[in-house]
């Protein structure tokens, strides 16, 4: 499979059909490491290939890969990695390897392993919606079939060791993307943001450690990893998901009832300026899909399908944008190409009659 | 908007920390940034903040140059990345991990899953642990009925987990 194959499906982790609401879609990663091989970060770049080697093949026969593909980083270009960070495949750490690092996906990217990222396997379950007992249940299959052919590092103390302490025990991150654009319009959602931090949840941006929320979208995941079980930390965050959840829809009501033309002004303006500008950077696309992605599930926007919606978060992202384009593009010229695919999509405008993007 | 350090460039790099639930956000430009020692290409973890990574630290200690045999991270090695080399670190680390665990996680005992080729071993010696810690209390409570209980449970352990390689060796 080719990365431009990849791009034809909708995302695993923005899936078409993941239902109305603040959901948007759940992930849980295992890190996993090699008994007596050092970890990737330390062992040198040799180490390494001799490890994919010897991975790589246990790795993509088990069952529940199946039918599994296999991404060398080395043979794919940085365009082509970029696109797997975007759609949540492979880390921001991982894009910038090459050799002796890979990874292995079913195809239709719900589950997934990367191989020598900071720790030799992290497996990766994602789905639509809140299902992480679903997805804990798959990738812990996935983790016993793995382990029937490499054994692991681990401690009966401190369970699955792995090169950051920060993930020892259960080496397992629950995360759960949701979008809070009632929070955030009520201003209700820094007290959400702190209260998580108490109970010792992380909230993130898009794309994980270090972005910014853009979009009004957080992801909500366990820092612990070590203490719980894998049970625990699952039922801990659905739980939490659901009172966040309650609160969204709480703040949407409140919303519409009192303050219902500023609600229908942020989401006109939202699909006047996308579907008319022609100048976006990724995050005012990505903060104004929101806008219309709020419009549809309030039921005041009714123009635009939640698909379009959702497959442009994607295609705005750099890497997607270029490989859609075929060709690489300044940050400039960028911001000219998103935004006539924007008006393309959203208006059903065909390119021939669009204008043409002076170089 | 300006750098907050430097007020002259304009700041590019926006950090937004939770510090004791409070909600701390600072704007630098990237020179100021990299001054202050924030690694502005990679993420900033947990793991840095809680070891001080950035803070460039005199190195020279007596004790800095600790070694894993294994794979021969040294100790310094250990404190500039925040990652251990190899499994074996964590043994030869060892004591630098209670306060590190401690200021991560909940406790610094895994109760999760448990590999199957491990979990036979694992769940006995747990059990023999918890067995051997209840006998210990019974003993200094001079309740030496229940110790005595407690032993036989013990020896009845210990025979159960020898039982799979006395099996496996004819």
């Amino acid at each position: 499979m080719t990365i431009a194959e990849l791009m034809r499906q909708p995302s695993a982790w923005l899936a078409v059909g993941a239902g109305e609401g603040p959901v948007v879609s759940s992930r849980i990663r295992l890190a996993r490491n090699v008994k007596d091989a050092a970890f990737p970060g330390w062992a040198g770049a040799e180490e390494c290939e001799r490890l994919w080697n010897r991975i790589e093949p246990a790795v993509r026969r088990v069952a529940s890969l199946q039918p599994a593909e296999s991404l060398a980083m080395g043979a794919l270009d940085e365009l082509e990695r970029q696109i797997l960070f975007e759609r949540h495949l492979i880390s921001r750490e991982q894009a910038e390897k090459t050799k002796g690092s890979g990874l292995i996906l079913r195809r239709d990217e719900s589950l997934s392993a990367m191989v020598n990222e900071e720790d030799h396997l992290r497996l990766q379950g994602m789905r639509p919606g809140l299902s992480l007992r679903a997805i804990w249940e798959e990738v812990d299959r996935l983790d016993t079939e793995i382990e029937q052919r490499i054994e692991y590092a681990f401690s009966p103390k401190l369970g699955y060791l792995t090169a950051c302490p920060t993930n020892v025990g259960t080496g397992m991150r629950a995360s759960v993307m949701l979008h809070l654009p009632g929070l955030v319009l009520m201003n209700e959602i820094n007290p959400v943001i702190k209260g998580m931090g108490k109970i010792g949840l992380a909230v993130r941006g898009l794309w994980g450690e270090g972005t910014e929320a853009t979009g009004n979208m957080f992801q909500i995941s366990n820092q612990m990893t070590l203490g719980d079980t894998e049970e625990q930390i699952v039922a801990v965050i659905e739980q939490i998901v659901q009172e966040i959840v309650e609160h969204e829809r709480n703040a949407r009501e409140r919303l519409l009832e009192r303050r219902e033309t500023v609600v229908r002004d942020h989401v006109g303006r939202a699909y006047g300026i996308l579907s008319h500008a022609h100048i976006l950077t990724s995050k005012e696309a990505l903060d104004l899909l929101s806008g219309l992605r709020l419009g549809i599930d309030l039921g005041i926007l009714s123009t635009v399908s939640r698909r379009v919606v959702d497959e442009l978060m994607l295609l705005t992202q750099p890497g997607h944008l270029q490989k859609l384009e075929s060709k690489a593009l300044k940050p400039k010229e960028r911001d000219r190409y998103r935004a006539r695919l924007v008006r393309e999509r959203l208006t059903g405008s065909d390119r021939r009659r669009g204008e043409q993007i002076k170089e | 908007m300006l750098c907050e350090s430097c007020k002259e460039n304009e700041a590019t790099v926006h950090l937004t920390q939770v510090i004791d639930g409070a909600i701390k956000k600072l704007h630098l430009c990237e020179a100021c940034a990299a001054k202050s020692g924030i690694d502005i290409q990679g993420p900033l973890s947990i793991t840095d903040i809680l070891l001080g990574m950035g803070i460039q630290k005199p190195a020279d200690l007596p004790d800095a140059e600790r070694t894993c045999p294994r794979c021969h991270m040294r100790r310094t090695d250990f404190k500039k990345t925040g990652r251990f080399g190899c499994a074996a670190c964590y043994e030869a680390f060892a004591e630098e991990l209670p306060p590190l665990l401690k200021a991560m996680h909940r406790s610094d005992h895994h109760t999760g899953k448990v590999p199957s080729r491990e979990s036979l071993r694992v769940r006995a010696s747990a059990e023999l642990e918890s067995l051997q810690q209840k006998m210990d209390k019974a003993i200094a409570a001079e309740n030496f009925e229940e110790a005595a209980r407690l032993r036989d449970a013990i020896v009845a352990c210990r025979r159960r987990m020898n039982e799979p390689e006395a099996r496996a060796t004819p």
